[in-house]
């Protein structure tokens, strides 16, 4: 299908505004990502996969500045976990603020090579997902993205690895594109955190080999005005487990896309998310989680937290191809609406071509239950106290996707913050 | 210690007056026991005690210890000193009854200028009140009141009043869905925790558990006041001939 006038005049301005990277192993892969964005166009505010977000200020040419948070005296997050720290500022690394990389096994997208094991991950994914549904904007961070890091993990990696994404220039536009290999039973944990820019698009391929386990916690920075698209790709070999939670406080506009693909027996593979918003806030978790293979589990946990007007989004979908037998799908998608002008749109979808399977979805909208309001402040626990705690409980089940008492123990902190600055 | 004067309480919503000018008096180191028939505004006077929304107070007081209760926060009522042990204890999914006890119990300390007590310090305190209630430490784990038997969330009741050490516990249809030992055990708990400077008030239907939780003062409530007051006495002749003689006689 031809793409519409429109459509092509707004991808010829947003690819007007970046100096495409040129040469080197990636090459291919990005022209071939180029080709397909030239096919599918930029996302649009009538496309059906968009209908709930307006992709707008994603596509723009330029991105809407966005004010810098002051997050004050705060202990930074993971702070207390032995880890390796990898800094970008505005979507650029900083070697001066990080640890060593190379110690680390770390190597980035840079890389001169014209020969490089990523060449059969880098877009590779991306692609993949590509069907049924078109995702052009994590096409054009495969076709434009200039930073990222390559990680291929052999063993049980020592320490967390820590992308620390620092935002420093108010009209700052970052595209970051990692890659992840785990070999056959190896084991990472990776860590994200930070806003990253005014305008973030960032793309994460991750191939689980057999065996192999991928745990993922990021905190997306909590500047109101940032702007965030951010797509994980991976697929998963036999009996190996991909869990991946994320943490979103603030943020004007956020998508966040998970593409996981079950192409192994007995895999595992987790997806979870937290989002609290207060006002201007707009989040979108969209997952499409495709069982290829059989008696895989999957897993998706959405919470959302909304007050004063904040919108939130659930598109999530469990795809069961034939064949995948004894497929274990569960997902669940709920709001905690704190006032009135708060909404929370969902769309949950099952697709099943397999007749032996397990599947179970669920979504509600509700306010805070009043009686167990009541019941916490019989015992003298004062309001927001007991609201704290209530809200707490909520998102609890998403939390508790995070394996590490630890991390999770600093995820839940960030959350405490952030409900004493708000309120709730 | 507790002092209700002519205190009158419609339901916010439907205009509906349920306590039409209530009376009463509980002396410090007293148990007292109101009985009466389904409707006469004996849990309604709890509620509107510990402070529930959905109540409006249009006449009268309540002081505990000369201070206006009605108009405090629930969680203010807590820190001067008042418990409800519920009769429908409520379940919150994804709080820890341990860590549910512990906020409270901190947040009491601190409303009072006290301090606040250790992780240790309190868990050694919890795990021996919790064993004399036979409740194990598996039940301490599970979220508050979730999936709790009637008679489990009872005696957790009872747990948090001991924790709490208040010294105005009213007690509102405790007995309700418990069995003969349960009862037992929830009333030696209560026992225990009688002394000079607490008072009890108990609310119930039925005189058994008054056998276990011996009262000094009984009242029959009816229609939104306290009809009748008597001794211990007053609970058997519920028991043995019902209300309708007793109602007869005062209505």
């Amino acid at each position: 299908m031809a793409v519409a006038q429109a459509k092509q005049d707004a991808l010829a301005a947003r690819l007007a505004g970046l100096s495409l990277p040129q040469g080197g192993w990636s090459a291919p892969a990005r022209a071939e990502a180029q080709a397909r964005l030239a096919s599918m166009g930029l996302p649009g505010k009538r496309d059906e996969y968009w209908r709930y977000t307006d992709p707008t200020t994603l596509t723009a040419a330029q991105p809407t500045p966005a004010a810098l948070f002051d997050a004050g005296d705060e202990t930074p997050l993971f702070d207390g976990i032995d880890r390796v720290r990898l800094v970008f500022v505005d979507g650029v690394f900083d070697p001066t603020q990080s640890d060593d990389p190379v110690a680390a096994g770390v190597e980035f997208l840079s890389a001169g090579a014209d020969i490089h094991w990523a060449q059969g991950l880098y877009g590779v994914l991306e692609a993949r997902g590509q069907s049924p549904v078109a995702r052009p904007l994590a096409a054009l961070n495969t076709a434009a993205a200039t930073e990222g890091v390559l990680i291929h993990v052999t063993g049980r990696a020592a320490r967390p690895i820590n992308l620390i994404y620092l935002h420093k220039s108010e009209s700052s536009d970052a595209i970051l594109h990692h890659c992840v290999k785990l070999a056959p039973g190896a084991e990472l944990t990776l860590l994200e955190n930070g806003p990253a820019a005014a305008r973030f698009n960032k793309v994460l391929e991750v191939e689980v080999a057999d065996g192999a386990r991928f745990h993922h916690i990021r905190a997306q920075g909590r500047d109101h005005e940032r702007r965030a698209v951010t797509h994980i790709f991976a697929r998963l070999g036999t009996g190996s487990l991909f869990k991946s939670f994320t943490l979103t406080a603030n943020g004007v506009l956020t998508r966040n896309e998970a593409v996981l693909e079950l192409t192994g027996d007995d895999a595992v593979a987790h997806v979870a998310g937290a989002a609290v918003g207060d006002g201007d806030f707009h989040h979108d978790d969209t997952v499409f989680v495709t069982h290829a293979a059989e008696r895989c589990e999957s897993r998706q946990v959405f919470k959302k937290v909304l007050k004063n007007g904040a919108v939130g989004v659930f598109q999530g979908k469990i795809l069961v191809q034939p064949g995948a037998q004894k497929t274990d799908g569960y997902q669940i998608s709920q709001s905690l609406l704190l006032d009135e002008t708060s909404q929370f749109l969902a769309k949950p979808e099952l697709e099943i071509y397999a007749d032996d399977v397990k599947c179970s979805h669920g979504s509600t909208s509700g306010a805070i239950d009043e009686t167990a309001l009541y019941y916490l402040r019989s015992r003298g626990v004062p309001l927001r106290q007991a609201q704290s705690l209530l809200v707490l409980a909520f998102l609890a089940e998403a939390i508790g996707e995070i394996e590490d008492e630890a991390i999770a123990e600093d995820i839940r902190a960030r959350l405490e913050a952030w409900l004493g600055r708000h309120g709730a | 210690m507790l002092e209700i004067n002519n205190l009158h309480v419609k339901l916010e919503e439907d205009d509906k007056v349920i306590l039409k000018g209530v009376n009463l008096t509980v002396e410090a180191g007293k148990v007292h026991a109101i009985m009466g028939p389904n409707g006469s505004g004996k849990s309604t006077l709890s509620y509107v005690l510990s402070g529930r929304d959905g109540y409006e107070v249009t006449d009268g007081s309540a002081t505990l210890d000369g201070v206006e209760l009605l108009e405090m926060e629930p969680e203010e009522r807590a820190a001067a000193g008042l418990f409800l042990a519920f009769q429908y204890p409520v379940e919150i999914p994804g709080v820890g009854n341990m860590t549910f006890l512990r906020t409270a119990v901190n947040a009491q300390r601190k409303a009072r200028g006290q301090e606040e007590m250790s992780a240790g310090e309190f868990l050694k305190v919890v795990r021996e009140k919790a064993k004399a209630l036979k409740i194990d430490a598996e039940m301490m784990k599970r979220p508050v009141n979730v999936g709790f038997s009637g008679g489990e969330k009872k005696r957790n009741e009872i747990l948090q009043m001991a924790m709490l050490e208040p010294k105005m516990c009213i007690l509102d249809e405790t007995d309700s869905g418990l069995d003969v030992d349960a009862m037992k055990l929830v009333a030696d708990g209560v026992n225990a925790l009688r002394d000079a400077g607490r008072a009890f008030l108990v609310i119930t239907h039925y005189q058994r558990l008054l056998d276990h939780i011996k009262p000094d003062v009984v009242h029959i409530m009816a229609d939104g006041r306290i009809v009748k007051t008597g001794g211990p006495e007053l609970a058997l002749e519920v028991e043995n001939n019902g209300y309708a003689d007793i109602l007869a006689e005062v209505l």
